[in-house]
């Protein structure tokens, strides 16, 4: 055990059990894993990722390259950021995460039992970023002027460098005046890990069994985070024993951990003085203090075991050895880098001071204040004079042990290779190398890459400059980016007043936008295609109901309402009556087909359109873009009222039976409510307005009541209908219906580049009034003779169904690369005409009615006639029956 | 990005949708118009590094649309 006696910030009263690799340790309350492992003697945590080379603790804290652990389904973890509890199993990592994918996936965020992820907003005058001497100084500081402050740091308790270098009087004083002062809110175990316009910071802070997203906006952000120390690289510097030096000092103050009995410092810079006296005041013996500044420097390194047992002196050159000495400790400091990811995040410039020997901040953004060792101000951590020095060269000229990144396991050699090749631009060689991709970013390596390619280019290390810093500064899990949205949450889900009856029915759903909409209603024993045959069966010989609440529904109301509507349709409304309906056709600017629905005129100067159920978002804005920007003089309002209606298609040639027995005072004959005509009425309490349109072709009425009425009317109509054998349907018979009849479903038909003529339907396009994508049908290419045409399409073998999508070709022996002509837009099996059918877009396919084309997939080819896209009772007989 | 709503404040950016360049004007009679300048209205938008004002409409909030100019390479965003 390695276990000081006394002293660190561990609570020896209370002692914690944890495996490591399977295997049982103990230690204390305020210990990390990392420092309790290094107190039960554990010299190697891990195997490097391409060499397999043993490798320890090397540092105690965020930029910890070698210690990547898993601590249940929480991978890439760092062991000197873990906090030790009781029962805590961990795994190392060889530099890749495992997933345990027999692992429950929990739901709806962390019902299962795994991690809970939330998120969360707030807002403040000060976030000030690290919790250390300069971090607790400004946040006393801004608490003063009565700011709201929020301070984030990383580690469990505040204090930063402070904790190491023993408690002291003021961080207790400043802490429990943070405490009491009434605006400002610490978050600890909290990491600022994104820096984005405006002061938009993005913490992630841990928690027990999970974490919360923190998405904080702040008028002024002060940046205290610190400084990371670096190494200085020479042959095999990468054996478990090896140590930045402020983690060495740190596991014996905060932790009352020897991390080692025999050690030997290597320096540039005056930091290690503190670490040398308190190493020796813990009892460990310090061999030797090798000072590039005296013109020596540790050469090389020897193991036993796996892990360090002497190091090899020479000069500077490293071309001579003056001698060995035994040690199981190298304690390495090279100097330390201000740390800028934030800073450099928010587009802050940073320029390489030749006195720090390191990056420093330029000219901060507005809004954003660096201060303390971040801003470059070293005297805390002891910097003093320093010698700027990077790399100890070998005998020899073998760079293949000088490791550069530990992570990614990259040397000088590599580097020198990647020079050698041509390459100039530090952003360059880390692509080449891989230095500072893994999930340490390079937070020990990057400024020393600089610097390596600096001295084989002789350039300053300023004119090479670094790799641009990007987000998230720690690695930040899935689950906490995806907080609870994540199961049912994922996305909203719309459910219409008549859902739970479809439930109950044992409705299959299918997902339309964010609706669940039935898609068939599967009897005991029935396949989809059964149930889809039956249910356009009962829609055309007898009567059947569908939900059709998730229409969308724009009320227009206004004096210059049909002004408006003219403007935006295809179509004109100047003829329509109060109390009756039209369909209405939509274009973009450019010409081609955006939406369809029904416009309702309700009354004077009040409308209402439907729209598709994926198009009622997106047609509302589509209205109000042109009305706010180009039409502001038209008096129009628009309000979506489509979680307002509940509506119902009642459908089938005995509709009108069930009509009549739910409104036995509504004349509902063929001539006193006719097509395309609105009716209201009551069955019971239910107010009802009923709509003679269709969409399947037959004789239909849409039933629409207030949602709150929804289910209450469904139940009415099944209950009228039950006699004649009333049946549900889904969206797929919808679907087949309209197919039968050539109606088309924009999205399925239309794509973007089809316009209204493509379709056939020049009836639906006003020549006498000006509407939005007039101009661009008479362009020279939405004009072109040769576009292709909505057609229908009858497979020869009437069982062959084409599949939606099928590319077709004129040459039955077609060879790729083909002329491909159009291709297939819906495709049915169909109980009224007893085989499958299709509709398709051909080039010029009205021209090339009667005559053959073909799908090729895959080695068999579908050969289908051209016909015209209305299949079914095309004199519309049913339709006005 | 915080975005100046003109009725309801900055807000952040997620609240709203992009309108593009608002210095394309829809010709005020599309049917005098050549289908060469028919095209350019439809088809050609600026995309210049630099201050550009476009149209912004605030979907999440009160849904009205307005101009500002911001810059495409800083983000920064002044009043029209």
């Amino acid at each position: 055990m390695s276990r000081l006696a006394s002293g660190g910030r561990i609570d020896r009263t209370r002692p914690i059990r944890f495996t490591f690799d399977g295997v049982r340790y103990g230690g204390y309350e305020g210990d990390t894993l990392a420092s309790a492992l290094l107190a039960n003697d554990l010299a190697v945590v891990a195997h490097s990722l391409t060499y397999g080379r043993p490798r320890g603790i090397f540092s105690a804290g965020v930029e910890e390259p070698n210690a990547l652990v898993q601590v249940g389904n929480e991978t890439m973890l760092r062991a000197t950021q873990v906090e030790l509890v009781d029962g805590l199993e961990a795994i190392g990592l060889n530099g890749r995460g495992r997933l345990q994918l027999d692992s429950p996936s929990p739901s709806g965020g962390g019902q299962g039992g795994g991690p809970r992820y939330d998120k969360i907003y707030a807002h403040c005058e000060v976030l000030v970023i690290g919790g250390g001497r300069a971090g607790i100084t400004a946040a006393l500081d801004a608490a003063l002027t009565g700011a709201r402050v929020i301070l984030v740091d990383e580690q469990p308790e505040l204090g930063g460098r402070l904790l190491s270098a023993g408690w002291n009087d003021w961080l207790s004083a400043s802490i429990g005046t943070l405490e009491s002062a009434p605006d400002v809110r610490v978050l600890s175990r909290a990491t600022a890990f994104g820096h984005y316009d405006r002061n938009l910071v993005l913490i992630a802070q841990r928690l027990e069994n999970g974490g919360r997203l923190w998405q904080v906006r702040a008028r002024r952000v002060v940046l205290a985070t610190g400084a990371h120390e670096r190494p200085l690289i020479f042959a095999n510097n990468d054996r478990p024993g090896i140590m930045l030096a402020a983690a060495a000092r740190t596991y014996v103050n905060r932790y009352g951990v020897a991390p080692g009995k025999r050690a030997v410092i290597f320096t540039n810079n005056d930091s290690t003085d503190v670490v040398a006296a308190d190493l020796m005041r813990a009892g460990i013996v310090v061999e030797a203090i090798i000072d590039v500044r005296a013109g020596e420097a540790v050469v090389d390194t020897r193991d036993q075991q796996e892990s360090l047992r002497s190091v090899v002196v020479g000069s500077l050159t490293g071309s001579e050895s003056i001698r060995e000495i035994d040690c199981d400790l190298l304690c390495v400091s090279g100097g330390f880098n201000p740390t800028l990811h934030l800073f450099s995040q928010a587009q802050g410039p940073i320029r390489y001071d030749e006195g720090l020997a390191c990056f420093v901040p330029d000219v901060a953004p507005p809004d954003i204040e660096v201060v303390g060792a971040a801003a470059g101000d070293l005297g805390g951590r002891g910097q003093g004079t320093i010698m700027p020095y990077w790399v100890v060269p070998s005998d020899g000229q073998d760079w293949s042990t000088h490791f550069v990144d530990l992570e990614r396991d990259v040397t000088v050699a590599d580097v020198r290779r990647a020079l050698g090749t041509g390459m100039r631009s530090v952003e360059h060689v880390k692509r080449f190398t891989t230095i500072g991709t893994g999930s340490d970013q390079g937070k020990t390596a990057g400024i020393n890459e600089t610097a390596i390619i600096a001295a084989q280019l002789g350039q300053p290390v300023g004119a090479v400059g670094v790799t641009t810093f990007r987000p998230p500064y720690v690695p930040i899990s899935f689950g906490l980016m995806a907080g609870r949205n994540r199961g049912d949450l994922f996305d909203p889900i719309r459910l219409t007043a008549i859902h739970p009856w479809h439930v109950a029915h044992s409705a299959v759903f299918e997902n339309v936008g964010q609706w669940k909409r039935p898609w068939y209603f599967p009897g005991a024993g029935e396949d989809m295609d059964s149930a889809v045959l039956r249910e356009c069966r009962a829609a055309r010989e007898n009567v059947a109901v569908m939900d059709v609440s998730t229409l969308g529904k724009i009320e227009i109301q206004g004096p210059d309402s049909l002004e408006f509507l003219n403007r935006i349709y295809t179509n004109a409304f100047d003829t329509m009556k109060i109390g009756s309906c039209r369909y209405g056709l939509m274009c973009k600017a450019d010409g081609m087909v955006f939406d369809d629905g029904v416009v309702m005129h309700l009354d004077t100067d009040r409308w209402l359109a439907t729209t598709t159920t994926g198009g009622a978002a997106v047609v509302l804005d589509w209205m109000e873009e042109w009305l706010q920007n180009e039409w502001p003089s038209l008096r129009v309002r628009l309000t979506s009222v489509t979680d307002q209606w509940a509506a119902i298609a009642v459908v089938g040639p005995r509709s009108r039976n069930v009509i009549h027995s739910l409104f036995p005072h509504l004349a509902s004959g063929a001539e006193s409510f006719p097509f395309m005509a609105i009716r209201e009425a009551e069955t019971g309490a239910i107010p009802v307005r009923l709509h003679r349109i269709t969409f399947s072709g037959e004789l239909a009425y849409e039933l629409w009541t207030p949602s709150w009425y929804g289910l209450a009317m469904w139940e009415a109509v099944m209950l009228a209908g039950e006699p004649l054998g009333i049946m549900p349907y889904g969206t797929e018979a919808m679907h087949v219906l309209r197919a039968e009849k050539g109606y088309i479903i924009c999205g399925q038909e239309t794509d973007g580049t089809v316009t209204p003529q493509d379709l056939g339907m020049s009836w639906v396009v006003s020549k006498k009034k000006p509407f939005i994508g007039q101009r661009s049908h008479s362009r020279s290419d939405t004009a072109r003779p040769d576009r292709r045409h909505l057609v229908g399409l009858l497979p020869l073998d009437r069982d062959e169904l084409l599949p939606e999508g099928a590319q077709l070709v004129l040459d039955s022996n077609v060879t790729v690369p083909a002329n491909m002509v159009g291709h297939v837009t819906s495709s049915y099996r169909s109980a009224a005409l007893g085989r499958t059918f299709a509709l398709a877009l051909l080039q010029s396919g009205r021209e090339r009615i009667g005559a053959t084309v073909y799908a090729p997939l895959n080695g068999h080819t579908i050969a289908a006639t051209i016909t015209d896209p209305i299949f079914y009772d095309k004199e519309n007989v049913r339709r006005d029956s | 990005m915080l975005i100046p709503c003109p009725w309801c404040g900055d807000r952040e950016d997620v609240e709203f949708n992009y309108g593009g360049s608002a210095q394309v004007a829809y010709p005020p009679d599309p049917a005098s118009v050549d289908d060469t300048t028919w095209a350019r209205f439809l088809f050609y938008r600026p995309n210049p590094k630099g201050k550009m004002a476009a149209r912004w409409v605030h979907t999440s909030g009160c849904r009205r649309w307005f101009n500002l100019v911001r810059d495409t390479a800083t983000h920064e965003i002044t009043p029209q």
